[in-house]
């Protein structure tokens, strides 16, 4: 069975997808991710979906479940990448994703992990003031 | 009443007979119809040609224009009748050019003879047919054309515009019908990840009207922009139009809508410069 | 102009990811646009799961048709299972017994031209789909 490289850049888990997934493949990731997560100490994931040219119930739902696993193990999930075609796909499916903050490309992925933790650090005293701006930007990502 | 095969043997010899006198009085006719708007050269070589084509399929034996012999025929017609299409001309009046030649066969016919008779109006179903041939060839030809001007329209009408770093628009002018609105979709969707941009400002100033279809396409626009990481800002909202939007029940929920492009630009490069701040 | 049908028996994980590759080969032929493409193949791997997972298994045949105007491409999803009982509930949005999102059939349905589906309990399920050329 293939398996999904995860490769860590810094405080960030980098996971680029090419191959067409079998479920037990999207699984097997799911579960690698969260243990790379724990024994790394990372607090950002970036799954890069660029290679990906269907994104189906199965995988949209796999991608939505490592977000939430990764935020309890307190690390940020940015999916990357998204085709225009899927993106399209996944409206008239029905598969809105909730949860899953989502970027252009790695580049903006990584900003976007890099302001998460900015505001992190920024405190809680500070953020009810930054909330009304930022917290709309993060909003954004996950309709 | 179909052609035999020995009168369409015996009309191919006529037609070689008598070669020079048909053209002419061929030619004569269509030019006459076409008023002028080819040149007579061009039609005596159009006539030249068709005549070469009808004798050679008769002359094979063919007695009805489906049959194997008057293939290289109905290649012409349709070459023809492609040619007068792209030209401009009606179809009645390519179809005219050829029942022309039922008019110059008499000419040439030594009349009063009931054989002759016969082969004649068996003849002219042959040319009826090709005519008919042709007028087919040519509502295919307008079709593909009409299609073809269809897509070209609809690339030049979405144009999206690259408008700050970051930033990209697209300027709606005109009516959105439901396959406008994929193609614009599409292609806001592409320009987004082709440029990273991760704010599309979709205008909709010079749209006079939103029916539900094409606020659910806006819709479906935004949603997908924001499954790829972008936010869609829509401006240009006219007053009937909100109207419409609020009166159809459609929600927009937590959409960004300013009032104007200059706005919507504003409230993207403030959102711009709070993301790298 | 009738293409052979292409069959892919589907009873293992490996097997979808087949009927996902040879839908879209087909798709592609059939030059079909990367939106409509994309989501017959999208349709064709939620219903090819399907099959495996409610089904039991089944067979997946994908043939090229033509019905005069437009070409496309027709799918035809077959299992021995033990079949739908409430076809109404099984199409709703977000329904499911089987722990997924409820978002396959439904959603499928939505992403393919034509969409029929025959059913009994006990007798297994057929699903038919078609996506036109535009």
């Amino acid at each position: 069975m293939d398996r999904v490289p995860i490769l860590k850049i810094g405080d960030i888990l980098l996971v680029s997808i090419q191959i067409d997934m079998e479920d037990q493949v999207a699984l097997q990731l799911q579960e690698d991710l969260a243990d790379r997560v724990v024994t790394t100490g990372c607090h950002g994931v970036i799954i890069d979906i660029s290679g990906l040219d269907i994104v189906d119930s199965f995988v949209g739902r796999t991608l939505a479940t490592i977000a939430s696993i990764s935020r309890v193990l307190d690390a940020e999930t940015v999916v990357v990448g998204m085709r225009p075609a899927v993106a399209i796909t996944l409206v008239e499916l029905g598969l809105s994703l909730p949860g899953i903050r989502t970027a252009l490309n790695v580049e903006l992925g990584m900003a976007l992990l890099a302001r998460a933790k900015a505001d992190e650090r920024a405190g809680d005293s500070e953020w009810d003031e930054i909330d009304d701006e930022d917290a709309e930007t993060a909003a954004d990502a996950q309709p | 009443m179909a052609l035999e095969p020995d009168e369409a043997s015996r009309l191919a010899a006529l037609l070689e007979d008598k070669q020079e006198e048909l053209v002419g009085a061929w030619t004569d006719r269509v030019a006459q119809s076409l008023r002028g708007r080819l040149s007579r050269a061009e039609l005596q070589r159009q006539t030249t040609e068709l005549r070469k084509g009808f004798q050679s399929a008769l002359a094979g034996g063919a007695t009805d224009l489906t049959q194997e012999a008057a293939a290289e025929l109905r290649a012409q017609l349709s070459d023809l009748s492609t040619g007068r299409a792209r030209q401009g001309f009606s179809a009645t009046e390519t179809a005219v050019s050829l029942f022309a030649l039922k008019e110059a066969l008499l000419g040439v016919l030594d009349g009063g003879d009931a054989g002759n008779l016969r082969e004649y109006v068996a003849f002219s179903e042959f040319v009826d047919a090709a005519a008919l041939f042709t007028f087919d060839t040519y509502v295919h030809v307008r079709e593909s054309l009409i299609a073809d001007q269809a897509e070209q329209l609809l690339e030049l009408s979405t144009p999206v515009v690259k408008l700050w770093d970051g930033v990209v628009a697209v300027p709606l002018v005109g009516t959105l019908d439901s396959a406008r609105a994929q193609v614009v979709m599409e292609r806001l969707l592409q320009t987004l990840v082709d440029t990273g941009s991760p704010y599309a400002i979709i205008d909709i100033t010079g749209v006079p009207a939103v029916d539900t279809q094409v606020a659910q396409h806006i819709l479906k626009t935004v949603v997908a922009a924001r499954l790829m990481g972008a936010d869609c800002i829509i401006s240009g909202i006219r007053p009937q139009i909100a109207q419409t939007i609020v009166a159809l029940g459609i929600e927009f929920g937590d959409i960004a809508t300013k009032a104007s492009l200059a706005d919507a630009l504003r409230y993207a490069l403030n959102k711009t410069r709070t993301r790298e701040s | 102009m009738s293409d052979p049908v292409e069959r892919i028996a589907v009873s293992t994980d490996q097997d979808v990811v087949r009927v996902r590759q040879l839908v879209r080969t087909i798709a592609v032929s059939a030059k079909l646009s990367l939106v409509d493409q994309t989501k017959l193949v999208t349709a064709a791997s939620e219903l090819a799961r399907n099959t495996l997972v409610y089904g039991g298994g089944g067979t997946v045949e994908v043939t090229r048709v033509d019905n005069g105007r437009r070409q496309g491409i027709r799918i035809v999803f077959a299992d021995q299972g033990p079949g739908i009982a409430d076809l109404d509930l099984a199409l709703t949005d977000g329904y499911t017994t089987g722990g997924g999102l409820g978002l396959g059939l439904s959603g499928a349905r939505r992403l393919v031209d034509e969409f029929d589906i025959e059913t009994a309990v006990g007798q297994g399920t057929s699903i038919t789909v078609t996506k036109w050329c535009r």
